[in-house]
């Protein structure tokens, strides 16, 4: 119930009191209200801006966060006020909602912002008063059409292919985004020549060519040079066909592409050719046929595919059609009115052009739309009079719908703009968020790199507490999984080389273990990828060997094994931690106690986990494969 | 032959006829000229109805609420009502919220008139809060009156058969349709008789004043539930 009624209900109680005289049967108890009646002032404090109203306004909606308990969350002992980190800007509205009963959406501000303020506040956007309930809406569907393109160009037609796709998809893929690949393009750009020189060999037909020799009468282009245009039209009505069955193959739903407007401009455009070639050299039917070749020109909508403005054009006019109609309607009405008005106005005249209604539809036509071609006009005064309303009204009844379908136009097209726009721009945000990845990603192995060399906390950066935490937070998740983080070189590089590995001999590990005493890899890749690599190598040999052990991955907690002992099972991880001395164990490994010789600068552990589940020869490659890439922070 | 003249001439009569109402329509759409001498009063509006209640005093006095109810009573009532004074239409609106499943007009017309002692189509600050001092704080005597008032239509002082039964309807017409048991059309009617006969004492058809609280008073259940709403503010 609105705010108002809570008001009134007092007095609608009291004046229950009338009915009683009249009652039947007994009244009901009255509840028990054991609010205190008086009223006091509530502070509110909004980012410094300090309101107060009284609770019973507050009170009104008790179903939002300021109306109800919720608002206690928010109690500042201190200062004895209810403190919120929000927009004060905003709240003056939300606030005046109380007050009045009425929201109103203010038209300068953001709508998501004003839709996460009302979020929070508890208020359901529909009680948005009907002074601005349009704009809002308005507002909203704007902004969501604008965000469902956005998404739509994001995941959209530019994602690769699933890699199993069969060759109709590719093919139709490569039909409707020719820029995927370079066969398409060249396709495209070919089919585009093509129909240019279609239409120009129709328009150029009928040209008037140098009669040939002996004759006066001029000829068109396309009777004196039969043959190659003859050739021409033929080469192109081949790659069309070409092209149609092409797509028609490809398409995923041919009863749907049949029924499309591209397709039934296609068929239109190469129909008069093979219609043509049927039909007999007869006299008669060669009206019939020159008809036909009118629907030739047709080719040039062709074009479409290759144009987006043209689309829009079209698309533009789809969606403008109530106003068009009424545009026709109007124009209609207009032009039967003033043709009958002219017809009797001119009738008596002699010599008058206006003999009949639909003979004076072309002056009105003509009129209205201002061209005055001047092949008829009127004579007596009253059809002058006439006829100069026809031309002003004229002018008013077409100027009415086309700002609308201008605006129309205007708005699709500065959409379709905007998506070209973002898709530029997509690659170049897409790269700047991957090195913010990358940057963070690479924060936390330089954090890992800093524990394992020196300090104990890894101070040295003077890393934030946040970091801190978040570096934590992330190690504790190595544990957890007994997988470790490795940037996406390292993956690459261990995918690449566990085929290698099974051949590497033990020496070379050795070495190039002995190799790598000081590393750094945060900022030796290469190092540090070819370390990983020798890990690699060096965990699968030690799997080939055989040595299986079955472990309790949750409670991993190993030591370093310097590879003299490769021959035990040394399916195990570094410790992350300074003590590397101390060997850790739990109930489920079985490992062998390290020497304390641990260097301590082995720091990256062997990242392909073999010590995951049940070790085997032919699953080593598996578990190679799931080491884990760093997640996208 | 003549007539052909007549079209044309006819036709060129309604021309310049048209010609003629279309600039004089212009100019008067420019303003230029005016029809009638009452137009420019047209442009001024009327204000809206102020009124300003009396002092806190002096409704102290009048009322039997304190000053801090009479406070809150004031802010909510101007809250709702800017102008400061309610009228019927807006009444009907309100008391209609609070019965949505049935029509309340009826009824609120006859709480209009009840609130409104001085009779002039609106319902004041002061009206509203004495109609509710007597409601809530007043005696059993007063609140009687202001029932008697209520169902005395025309204020005569007698309650008829016809008034009653109006207000029966009234009520009952609140209710609604859906309703167990169902609404009979005879209901209301069966209702009014049966207050009759407890009321109208010396059965001349009418209820007076002192009829109608003598027999109040005597009932123990009315007596009883006249307590009901006292705390309501």
């Amino acid at each position: 119930m609105a705010a108002g009624v809570a008001t009134w209900l007092p007095f609608a109680r009291a004046a229950a009191v009338g009915w009683l005289p009249l009652a039947k049967k007994t009244m009901p108890k009255p509840p028990i209200d054991n609010s205190s009646k008086s009223d006091e002032i509530l502070y509110v404090n909004v980012s410094g801006v300090r309101f107060q109203t009284w609770k019973n306004t507050l009170d009104r909606y008790p179903e939002t966060l300021l109306g109800s308990s919720e608002k206690e969350f928010f109690y500042n002992e201190d200062t004895q006020e209810f403190f919120f980190d929000r927009d004060p800007e905003m709240f003056r509205h939300i606030l005046n909602f109380y007050r009045t009963g009425k929201l109103h959406y203010p038209r300068n501000e953001c709508i998501q912002a004003f839709d996460e303020e009302l979020a929070f506040y508890g208020i359901v956007p529909e009680i948005i008063g009907d002074c601005c309930m349009e704009e809002y809406r308005d507002r909203k569907k704007e902004n969501q059409e604008r965000l469902a393109e956005d998404t739509e160009a994001n995941e959209g037609v530019d994602a690769p292919l699933p890699p199993n796709s069969t060759s109709r998809e590719r093919l139709w893929r490569a039909f409707e985004n020719p820029h995927t690949s370079t066969m398409a393009l060249v396709f495209y750009y070919v089919t585009g020549f093509f129909i240019a020189v279609s239409v120009i060999a129709n328009v150029v037909e009928t040209v008037p060519c140098r009669p040939p020799l002996g004759s006066v009468k001029d000829l068109p282009c396309g009777e004196k040079y039969k043959v190659p245009f003859f050739c021409m039209d033929t080469a192109c009505v081949l790659i069309f066909t070409f092209e149609y069955l092409m797509r028609l193959f490809a398409a995923p739903s041919r009863c749907n592409f049949m029924r499309s407007v591209m397709s039934v401009i296609d068929v239109v455009a190469i129909m008069p050719y093979y219609i043509g070639l049927v039909m007999p050299e007869n006299e008669d039917v060669s009206g019939a046929f020159v008809t036909l070749r009118v629907f030739r020109v047709f080719r040039i909508f062709k074009f479409s595919r290759h144009s987006a403005g043209l689309r829009i054009l079209g698309y533009t006019l789809k969606s403008c059609a109530s106003e068009l109609g009424f545009l026709l309607f109007s124009l209609t009405m207009a032009i039967i009115i003033f043709a009958t008005v002219m017809f009797y106005a001119e009738k008596g005249t002699k010599g008058s052009t206006f003999t009949s209604i639909p003979a004076s539809f072309w002056y009105t036509i003509v009129t209205m739309t201002t061209l005055g071609y001047g092949d008829m006009v009127p004579n007596t005064i009253a059809g002058k009079i006439f006829g100069s309303i026809c031309s002003l009204s004229g002018v008013l009844v077409i100027a009415l719908p086309v700002p609308v379908i201008v605006s129309n136009f205007s708005r699709i097209y500065h959409q379709n703009q905007r998506a070209d726009k973002m898709r530029a721009q997509q690659k170049v945000r897409m790269a700047r968020i991957r090195m913010a990845k990358r940057g963070t990603a690479n924060a936390f192995l330089q954090y890992k790199e800093d524990r394992n060399i020196g300090d104990p906390d890894g101070c040295v950066k003077n890393r934030s507490a946040f970091d801190q935490q978040h570096n934590h937070l992330l190690h504790c998740l190595e544990k957890t999984t007994n997988h470790e983080f490795t940037n996406e070189m390292n993956y690459s590089e261990l995918c690449m080389t566990e085929s290698v590995g099974f051949k590497t001999s033990r020496s070379t590990s050795l070495s190039s273990h002995q190799g790598a005493q000081n590393n750094s890899s945060g900022c030796c890749p290469r190092r540090a990828r070819r370390r990983a690599a020798m890990r690699l190598a060096n965990s699968t040999v030690s799997v080939s060997r055989g040595s299986v052990q079955e472990l309790d991955t949750l409670h991993l907690k190993t030591t370093c094994i310097p590879p003299q002992t490769r021959s035990s099972l040394n399916a195990q991880m570094c410790d992350m931690k300074l003590n590397c001395g101390d060997p850790d164990f739990t109930a489920a490994i079985i490992s062998i106690p390290t020497p304390p010789a641990n260097s301590p600068d082995e720091s990256l552990p062997p990242s392909p986990a073999p010590m995951l589940g049940i070790l085997r020869n032919t699953r080593a490659t598996a578990y190679i494969q799931d080491s884990v890439k760093i997640s996208s922070l | 032959m003549l007539s052909a003249i007549w079209e044309t001439e006819g036709l060129q009569t309604v021309g310049i006829v048209v010609l003629v109402f279309a600039s004089i329509k212009l100019l008067h759409l420019l303003g230029l000229i005016s029809f009638s001498e009452d137009s420019v009063e047209d442009e001024l509006e009327l204000s809206t109805v102020r009124h300003r209640p009396e002092g806190l005093e002096q409704l102290e006095a009048q009322t039997r609420f304190s000053r801090k109810e009479l406070q809150i009573l004031y802010r909510g009532f101007k809250n709702e009502c800017p102008s400061g004074v309610v009228n019927e239409d807006t009444f009907k609106d309100i008391y209609a919220q609070f019965f949505p499943q049935g029509d309340a007009s009826t009824y609120a017309h006859f709480l209009f008139n009840a609130f409104d002692t001085d009779h002039n189509g609106s319902v004041s600050f002061e009206d509203f809060v004495m109609g509710l001092s007597i409601l809530l704080r007043g005696s059993i005597q007063e609140k009687l009156n202001w029932a008697f008032n209520l169902y005395d239509i025309n204020k005569d002082g007698y309650i008829t058969k016809e008034e009653m039964l109006d207000i029966m309807k009234a009520i009952y017409d609140m209710m609604g349709k859906c309703t167990y048991p169902a609404l009979r059309e005879e209901t209301p009617r069966q209702h009014v008789e049966i207050f009759f006969q407890k009321m109208d004492k010396n059965k001349d058809g009418v209820v007076t004043i002192d009829e109608f609280i003598d027999c109040c008073q005597n009932d123990e259940n009315i007596m009883r539930s006249m307590h009901l709403f006292e705390n309501v503010l």
